[in-house]
This record gives structure tokens, sequence and C-alpha cells, in this order.
């Protein structure tokens, strides 16, 4: 919403402020400014000019030499223009004055241009005789301007010699534009905005006095026309009125002032009232050319399906029956709340004239417009959902320019169909809970003296406030408790803290233990990643999953930004090797990356109910680093989790998408917690990643579930532990974590810890074997260890390792 | 006699100790006084011989001699030990402006950090940090929030539907609803989280992105403590300097409803191109909680009150750590992440 300041200003008289502390005043009380233009921020030193005389210039086959009458004196002018003649009035800035921009319309300088005397090709020129660029406008709101010429004012304005030229163009104004929420539509108008500003500086507000119309008129409205409302779910009231003998002509330089300001184009008094009077009101009119509307009859009805509509811009549209259509007798001749149809334009040569104000549903208007495909200010403003009431004194509005202007012949009363009209709300007063509601002190008289110039009107017999209609906003207590806080002053009101009990801040159990993961795998080298939640479809076969993989069982969003953000992710592998792809190609080296974040399981599709959303912490990198590395990390983090068992591994974890020799499932407390290994070198070229990628997953929730902050001190050990090493010939078909299994298995309470210190695989071994060897500590807490005690759980342990068809070497 | 040879013991040897100046010849000092044919050695040997009754006497003076040379000993090693000592750290001088050997740490990413900061906030004042779907019914992004089906703002936060009753969130506001459908009073806690809409992406806009709300119900909660509680905020989180502004704006499901701004922490309010000359930078959305939406939750509104109050988690890492693209907090390009 952009307004005039001259317009605001002649709607609230004293206003007497700058741009930026009413923008500041505004944005305080509710009404955001976003920021000003002002229109003659670098015109200074223009006057009207009268071109007197013209000779070409005599070392030049296209500069004139003007004599140029600008009140006082009269000044030579060089110029270069070809629309000029003698007795043009033209805007003129003189020596030492300053013009916006150049002609050719380009952007403005911020300092504007600065004019000075001079000779061109040695001929005197004491001044500019101006182009509407020039002047920071264009031609798109003075469609008079002439294409690369000079402004020259029409014969007929109200202007002499030596006037302020700015003034003259009206553009000595400020032009405001505002953020205007939502839920007040009353603001899009400049009455709404100007009843604002006098409540906020507490200044008079002073509306159009709309004098009645057409009440000696001969004829009636309804005597040419017909309306009935046939959908009136979608249409609330139709208001039509009849003008006669139109007389098309220019508007008035005070209304295309006001239009230009508006950043509308003043075509001719009919259009240019229409207009006007929906930027003032907030009304949306339309006018029809009646010798156009069959059978002098208005229907408002729900378009057919697949019917289509050739629109006043000469585009075809396809609608459905949710389209509402305003029709005559026989066919449609608009999209109601959009924009009017090709066969009942107006042309130069209407007589008479059918006014429209109309009220509609909104949101249908604005779900009809999106279908459709067109998006115009009215639709943009019906689309809010209008005030049936506004309708009528919009229309009445509409008649009395019309007689202002000349314009045409109103006729007595309007055709005016409409299902219940909106009643004022009540809302009972009550002071003090607004005063508990807001932590202040306002008296019951500061809260009235509030409501006055917003037209909310206090019923003291019922102790009730009578809200206005146009404020659809107001429907309860904390509506009119925000009334009173934007008057007294947001900033005003004090600010505390809650005064009520003392509650426990804390994070879940959940946040803490992630936490912990992230200091662990932070500690670890790991930097924090984020990736998106969605992703294509394709991801997938990348991630060289079969056609019947369960993670195929995705999410899909009915309306994606594109493919590539279509599904919820079933893992989140892709992220991650997107991100350590983008960081290799960038020759980045040595990259970790962690994230912690959710992966989306339907628990049935098509979606009935919310999905499992798990979250996952998934570590990835190249570089330094194997498997082991990795697996160190997970551990570590399972262990400062409080996850205290020893976690296994299995290989046949079967992940597509890992290297098959390379990959483990971890297994804590039978329970398969996630994955870890390298990733399959063919999904790393289908990232680009032309390097080894190692990545581990684990589910966070498990984790959580298992997770404990208990921690108990085991006392530091008094007696001396025994150690013995193992050197071990073993088929390579034996995992170490099966050796493992065995030692802890079998080692009994006294076997302390385990360690392996040598794995060789080679010539010096005999084929099929390997080398392994292992250091075993032995303790007892209570007593030093006797050496036949560790001699029978060593005896055990060899035993053991043995049925495993592992080979003893010392 | 016994005694003169005693002081001559003495001098020779306290003087042979002034002259040691390495460890051997100190040492062989030793081995000459006190060794199996070190010269006290001797003497002490040779205390058989001396008449009983001034064996008192001359043993006081042996043990003096031999401590007092033994004390010389013992100073003169110490010496020689610091010199030694000195000499060898001398020789292991190192240049300390070499370059550090650092440990290689993961760095969290500045979102996270931004969080943290807010939830070390919060919780000191006494709010429990809660989870919410991402996933989510209409009606708890939506209609419980006062925006009906045909409501403009649905149309305003372009949502992605999975179908028609369920959603991506397109803000934390529904985490309003489940802890109010809890049914336990009072309510102060805040909600971290991801939310989707509809934008492409640019240097400003992200179709996923994060934000906190945070929801108070109480029975004597006001609009001032609202205030109290966000200006308390934002100093903690910019700085104890930072001014806060509350305009007016419309939220469907608060009333009132408000804009918080901060002083630009870069100019601290005089206008610079971080602000956009304005002198402020427009930080959250808030409000007294709709009597509506209270009602909607089964809280009956004329004894609960409350505020709420939703923050944009990436705009204030965006502002915080003058990181100028949002493209960045997707992308996890190491050399981004390591800045923080």
């Amino acid at each position: 919403m952009n307004t005039s300041f001259n317009w605001i200003k002649d709607l609230v008289p004293g206003l007497d402020c700058s741009a930026q502390e009413y923008m500041d005043a505004m944005t305080l009380s509710g009404t955001k400014g976003e920021g000003f233009v002002t229109l003659d921020k670098n015109l200074e030193k223009i006057v009207v000019g009268e071109v007197e005389s013209m000779e070409k210039h005599p070392d030049s086959d296209h500069l004139w030499i003007c004599q140029v009458n600008i009140g006082a004196e009269k000044i030579q002018i060089v110029t270069g223009a070809q629309n000029l003649k003698v007795g043009d009035r033209v805007p003129t800035v003189l020596d030492g004055g300053k013009v916006a921009g150049g002609h050719d319309g380009s952007p403005l300088p911020e300092n504007g241009i600065e004019i000075k005397a001079g000779k061109l090709r040695g001929v005197e020129s004491n001044g500019m005789m101006c182009g509407i660029e020039e002047l920071g406008s264009s031609r798109e709101v003075f469609p008079d301007a002439p294409e690369n010429g000079i402004y020259v004012f029409p014969k007929d304005a109200d202007v002499k010699p030596g006037d302020d030229a700015v003034h003259a163009l009206g553009l000595d104004d400020t032009i405001h534009e505002y953020e205007v929420t939502s839920n007040r539509v009353d603001c899009y108008s400049v009455l709404g905005i100007a009843r604002e500003a006098a409540a906020t500086f507490r200044l008079p507000f002073k509306p159009p006095v709309v004098p009645e119309t057409g009440a000696n008129a001969s004829e009636k409205s309804s005597d040419y026309i017909k309306v009935s409302i046939e959908a009136d779910d979608l249409c609330t009231r139709y208001v039509g009125r009849v003008v006669k003998d139109i007389k098309i002509a220019e508007s008035p330089e005070w209304m295309k002032k006001r239009l230009r300001a508006s950043g509308i184009r003043p075509i001719n008094n009919l259009v240019d009232i229409t207009n006007y009077v929906m930027i003032e009101y907030g009304q949306p009119m339309h006018a029809y050319d009646l010798s156009t509307v069959a059978g002098n009859e208005i229907i408002v009805r729900r378009a057919k399906d697949g019917e289509t509509f050739v629109t006043l811009d000469g585009q075809e549209r396809k609608l459905d029956s949710d389209v509402l259509m305003i029709c005559d007798g026989e066919k449609e001749i608009g999209l109601a709340g959009i924009m009017g149809g090709q066969n009942s334009m107006i042309t130069e040569d209407v007589k008479t004239v059918l006014f429209e104000a109309a009220t509609f549903n909104g949101p249908n208007i604005r779900k009809a417009a999106k279908r459709i495909g067109i998006r115009t200010d009215a639709s943009g403003i019906f689309e809010k959902g209008l005030d049936a009431n506004n309708a009528i004194e919009a229309m009445n509005r509409a008649c009395a320019l019309v007689e202002e202007l000349g314009c045409g012949t109103v006729l007595n009363g309007a055709v005016d169909v409409h299902s219940e009209l909106p009643q004022p709300v009540h809302i009972t007063f009550e002071p003090e809970r607004t005063n508990e509601f807001l932590g202040t002190d306002i008296s019951r008289e500061d809260m009235l003296s509030y409501f006055k110039p917003l037209e909310i009107v206090y019923d003291e017999a019922k102790n009730e406030l009578i809200c206005p209609t146009f404020r659809q906003d107001l429907k309860s207590f904390a509506d009119i408790s925000e009334e009173v806080a934007r008057f007294f002053g947001y900033d005003k009101i004090p600010t505390t803290l809650p005064k009520s009990g003392a509650t426990a801040g804390k994070l879940s159990f959940k946040m803490r233990v992630e936490g912990v993961a992230r200091d662990v795998v932070e500690f670890a080298g790991y930097s924090e990643a984020m990736c998106y939640s969605f992703e294509s479809p394709k991801v997938f076969d990348k991630l060289l999953l079969p056609e019947d993989a369960k993670e195929r069982q995705v999410i899909k969003i009915s309306n994606p930004l594109g493919e590539d953000f279509s599904v919820m992710r079933t893992l989140t592998l892709n992220g991650m090797l997107n991100s350590l792809a983008l960081n290799y190609n960038r020759r980045n080296k040595n990259v970790k990356l962690y994230e912690l974040g959710s992966v989306y399981l339907p628990k049935a599709l098509p979606l009935t109910e919310l999905p499992d959303e798990r979250e996952k912490l998934t570590l990835g990198f190249y570089g330094e680093g194997d498997f082991f590395t990795l697996k160190g990390v997970v551990e570590e983090v399972l262990s400062r989790a409080g996850l205290k068992l020893k976690p296994e591994y299995d290989p046949n974890a079967g992940l597509p998408y890992m290297h098959p020799g390379r990959q483990a499932n971890i297994i804590y407390d039978g329970k398969v917690i996630g994955f870890l290994g390298e990733v399959h070198p063919e999904v790393c070229d289908n990232y680009d990643l032309d390097t080894k990628a190692y990545v581990a997953v684990i589910d966070m929730l498990d984790v959580v579930e298992k997770a404990t902050f208990a921690r108990h001190f085991n006392g530091i050990a008094k007696f001396p532990a025994v150690t013995r090493d193992i050197s071990m010939l073993v088929p390579k078909s034996v995992l170490a974590g099966q050796i493992e299994a065995m030692l802890a298995q079998r080692g009994g309470k006294i076997l302390e810890n385990y360690a392996l210190f040598d794995i060789y695989e080679g010539a010096q071994v005999k084929a099929g074997f390997k080398s392994i060897a292992y250091t075993l500590s032995f303790r007892d807490k209570e007593k030093t260890l006797a050496d036949d005690e560790v001699n029978s759980a060593m005896k055990k342990i060899l035993n053991g390792l043995e049925s495993l068809g592992i080979e003893l070497r010392s | 006699m016994m005694k003169e040879k005693l002081e001559q013991i003495r001098q020779q040897a306290l003087s042979a100790i002034g002259g040691s100046d390495t460890l051997d010849k100190l040492n062989d000092v030793r081995v000459s006084v006190f060794g199996k044919k070190g010269e006290l050695t001797a003497v002490l040997k040779g205390m058989k011989d001396v008449a009983p009754e001034d064996r008192p006497k001359v043993g006081a003076i042996v043990n003096e001699t031999r401590a007092e040379i033994e004390k010389a000993l013992e100073d003169a090693k110490k010496k020689l030990d610091r010199a030694v000592r000195e000499a060898q750290m001398k020789a292991e001088t190192i240049d300390v402006t070499l370059p550090a050997k650092k440990p290689v740490l993961g760095h969290r990413h500045p979102n996270q950090i931004a969080l943290e900061e807010m939830e070390r906030i919060f919780t000191g004042l006494g709010y429990e940090v809660i989870e919410s779907p991402e996933v989510e019914y209409d009606y708890y992004n939506f209609e419980a929030l006062n925006i009906p089906a045909d409501h403009p703002a649905k149309d305003e936060q372009d949502t992605f539907y999975v179908n028609k009753d369920i959603l991506l969130r397109t803000q934390t506001s529904g985490a309003q609803v489940h802890e109010m459908e809890k049914g336990r009073l009072p309510i102060r806690m805040i909600c971290p989280g991801r939310v989707y809409r509809s934008d492409e992406v640019d240097a400003t806009h992200s179709p996923v992105f994060h934000q906190v709300e945070g929801m108070v119900v109480d029975e004597t909660t006001t609009f001032a403590d609202l205030k109290g509680t966000l200006t308390e905020f934002a100093k903690e989180l910019f700085g104890e300097d930072t001014k806060v502004k509350f305009r007016p704006h419309h939220f469907p499901f608060t009333e009132p409803s408000a804009e918080m701004d901060v002083s630009c922490f870069k100019c601290g309010g005089k206008g610079c191109r971080f602000c956009k000359g304005e002198g402020w930078i427009e930080i959250l959305g808030c409000g007294m909680v709709h009597p509506h939406v209270l009602e909607m939750s089964k809280i009956d509104p004329i004894k609960y009150r409350g505020f709420a109050f939703g923050v944009g988690l990436e705009r204030i890492a965006l502002l915080k750590y003058e990181i100028d693209d949002m493209r960045l907090m997707y992308e996890n390009d190491a050399r981004f992440l390591e800045q923080f």
C-alpha cells in the first residue's frame, strides 16, 4: 500500500511533521512504514517557463536557441529537444538548480544532477527545460509526456511563467509505503490510513463530505437494470448504479495528481473515478457500458466447468464452477472481483454506464485468481474479504465525483442486492481486565479517548464498545486490549519478568545425550553439517538400493519445489555424501563432518498418521583415518553416553551402498543401532567423490534408550596385574571379534583387559592363516593373583581358541 | 699434632673443592678425603692411637672437620649440578615462535551455536526445552492456531503438503498446541526445530530453516512480562547495550501481537549498511496468546493468560555472525564451518 503524504495531510488537517517522523509514529501505532520516496528530493529551482521564441543554433542542425519567460525575466536556453513550439509552457530548471536524473529514464543518481549556466557550441544557455524523466517521474503516470522530449503543460493547465513547476506537477509530495497486515483490510485505503494517522497524532480526521446524488433525477437506476445474485455464498453484496449522458474527458489536475502519486496512470474521468474510489475507499469498482449488457440484467453466478472467457486484456481464460462470474441476460461479462470482460469494455463512445461496487467471498477470489493465473489490483484487495457496508459508501462517493466532474447524470438510487449485511460487533468494555492483561495502569477515560478516533463507539448504558464493521479484526476482549496497547504505546508498557513461581528450566534427557555425542565427535575432529530433510527420489538409485528396498517407502510432498526436494529422506547418506563431495571438489583436505538430523519413516503409505521421525547421528569423512578410527569414534560416543557394554559388529550387514568387505552393523545389547564402513566405490562415483569415504550412522533414539549419566567409582586397583601375551596363527575366516568374545567368555572375572598388539598376514605366515597377538591382563581386586589362578584361566582360554582352529605359536 | 693434621686436611680439602670445576674433580677430592685411602679415613683409623681421655675432644674436631668438608662438597656439587643443567637447558633452547601442533577439533554449526545460546538463556529463566513433530497435522500447524481453512495466512506461508491433512510444519508454533494439550500448567517452554516453506533458495531464503518457539502460560502473565522477558533475551544474546523496540503487528494466534526490533549491534543504532540505514533490525514476532487459542486447547482463557514468540534461528545466526548468504548454512563447506 502506497499513499501520498499530501493526500493524508488533506484528510488530517494539522498534521505537520516530517515524512520520517510520520512514518516512525505510524509504525509504532501499528501501520508499519516500509520507507518513503520524496518525489522532489533533488528538484531545485524549477519553475514554469514559457517559450517565447525559437531559432536554430547557427552551428548545429539539431539545437534550438529559445527565449524563455520565467516570470520575473526572460532567459536564453539552448535545447536539443524537437517537440517544442512557441507558446509552450514547460518545467524549467534555472542556473544552480537541480534535476533528479537524465532524460533517458535510467536509475536516478543519489544526489541528482546540478544544472549550471554555460555555453552550448558557443551559445549561452542559462538553464534547462525538462523532460518528465529528468523530474524523476515517468510516462507511465504522465501519459501526455512525449518520448524523448520536454514535458509541455496542457493548454488548459492553470499555470503561468514563474510558477513552481514541481508543485504544478504534483511532485511536491512524498509517497509512503506501508506493510498492511492481513487483518486490517480497512487500511488498504487512503481513508483507512488517514484514520489511523489521525488517531496516532490525536488530530481530527476529515473524510470527504459525500453529498447525495441523483435525488432529482427523473429516472431510477432500477429502470435500467435488474440485479440477481445466484451464488450468495460467493457474492455478499452487489450495488449497481446507472449514469447517463456520459461525457468522457480528462480528469481535473487534483485528481490526476493523487492518482499519479498512487502510481496510477490517469486515463479519463470515468476510469479515473473508479480508480480513485478504489484507492480512497479500498473498494474496487467496475464500469460497464450499459449498451453491452444484454437484457438490462446482471446475474452473479458460478461459471460452468470448462467454460472459457476472454478478459479485457484479450486473454482467453479457462474457468471452473468455483469461479464467480458477472453475467448479463445472455453471457458472461466479467470475472467477479478479478477482471472485466473484453465484451463489455468501456469505449470512448459510451453513453450510459453501469457502475458496480460489489463484495465477494475473499478466499474464493484468492483461490480463483490463483487457479486462473491472474492477480489484479482489484483481486488483491477483494481477496482480503471486504466490508459490504463500505460498498454503498464507495458507490455514493463515485457518483458524487461523477457530478463534481460533470462526467454524466447520476440516476436516482442504486440497485442494491445483498444477503445479511455485517452488523457492528459489541464487546464488553473491561478496562481492569485489559490492564491486567497488559500489565498497565491506564485509566478508562484514556482508553475511551483512544477508541473515539477509531470510530469505536462506547455505549455507556450497556458498558459496551460498538466496533465499526470496517474493523473486521475487532471481535473480542483481546482485540480491544490491542487497540489500547497501540495507542497507549507499546513502548510505554512496562517491562517486567513473569511473577509466578519458579519452574525448572531444563533440556530433555535426549538433548543432553545429543550434547554428549556432539562433544565427542567434535573432539574427534568432526564438524557439524546441516542438510535438507527432503531430497530427490533419484538418490535411491545413486545409493544402489534395490527396487524393493524399504528405504524407497518415502513420504512424497504433493507440491514440492522440484523433484530434487520432493521426498522426505529415509536415510541420511545423501546429504552427507553431497557435502563430502562438495568439499572434496573444492580441494578441502581431510574433511570430517557429522550431522544430527532426522529421517522420516512412514508407518503406512499413503500417510494417514504422522511418521516416525528418527534422529540419526551421521559421521562421514575422507582423507586421514580409516574404518577403525571411525569405529573408535563410534565406540567413544556410546561409552560417553553411558552405554557400558561392548558393542558388537556384524560384517554381514548387507548394505548395498557400502563396500561389501568393509561394512558392519553396530549391535548393542543384541539390537542393531547403526552401521559403519567404507562407502561403496560405485556410490562414490555417483556422487563425484573421487576418493575413499567412510560413514557411520547411529540411531540416536536407540542410544538415548540405553544412555545414562549415572557413574560409579570402582576404586583404584591395589594389587598388581599379571600380563600374558598370546601369539596365534588364526585361520583367515576367524574374526578378531570371535577371538575377543572367546577371551571375554573364558577369561573369567580376573581377566581385566585384553589388547591386540600385532596382526600380520603375508609371506611369513602359512597360507590361509594370519598371525595375531594379544596381551592379556589379569588382576584380582581383592588380592595378589597366584600364578596357578592365571594359569588355569589361560588354559581355558587357550583351549577355547584351539576350538576355533587357532594354532598357538608360543 | 692430630689437631694440626686435621686443620691441614681441612684447608687442603676446601681449597681443592674450590678448585674443582667438574663433578669428576670434585669426586676425586671426595675420594682423597673420605675414600678408603683417604686422608680423613686415615685419621679416623689413627683414632685408636689417641689417648682415651683425649678421644672425645679429638673426635669432636674430626666430626666438625668432616661435616665442614662434606658440606663444602655438597655445596660445590649443587653448584656444579646447576651449571651442568643450565648448560643442558641452554642447549635445549627452542624457537617458541615455531607453529603450534594443534589438536584437530571439529566445529559446531553456527546455527547450533546460536541455538545453544538461546537455550542457555531460556533454561536460565526456567524454560523447558521441548520438541515437536516436523511432519505435522494441519490442525496443529494452522487450525488450532486460529488459522482456519480459508485464512489468507495459510496461503502466505507457502506450505508444503503431504496430503490435505498432513503437511511439513511452516512454523514451530504447533508446539504451543501440543504443550497446552498436555494440560500441565503453568507452561514455560521453548521449542527449537526445522520448519519448511516453499521458498526458492537464495541468499536470504531456504525451503528448510529453523525456528525457536517460546511460550508462557500462567495465571498472571502480562504483555509487560512478554516485553521484559524478550528484552532480557535480546540483551543476553546481543549485548547489554542492546535496545529493543516493540511494534504492533498481526499474527492470527496472538493478540495483541508485536514484532521486536533490536538496535543494530554493528552501528549501535546510528544506521549502517548492515541494518540498511534503519538502526534497527527485526528479529522476532510475539504476542499474547489469543484467548481463542487457549480455549481451543482446553485452557480457561479467563483464568489463564500467556505469551508466545517465534524466532528465526538462521536469521539470528546470520546477523550475529555476519554471514552474508543463507546458502552457506546448508552447503557444509569445511572452510565455512571452521570459522565457528
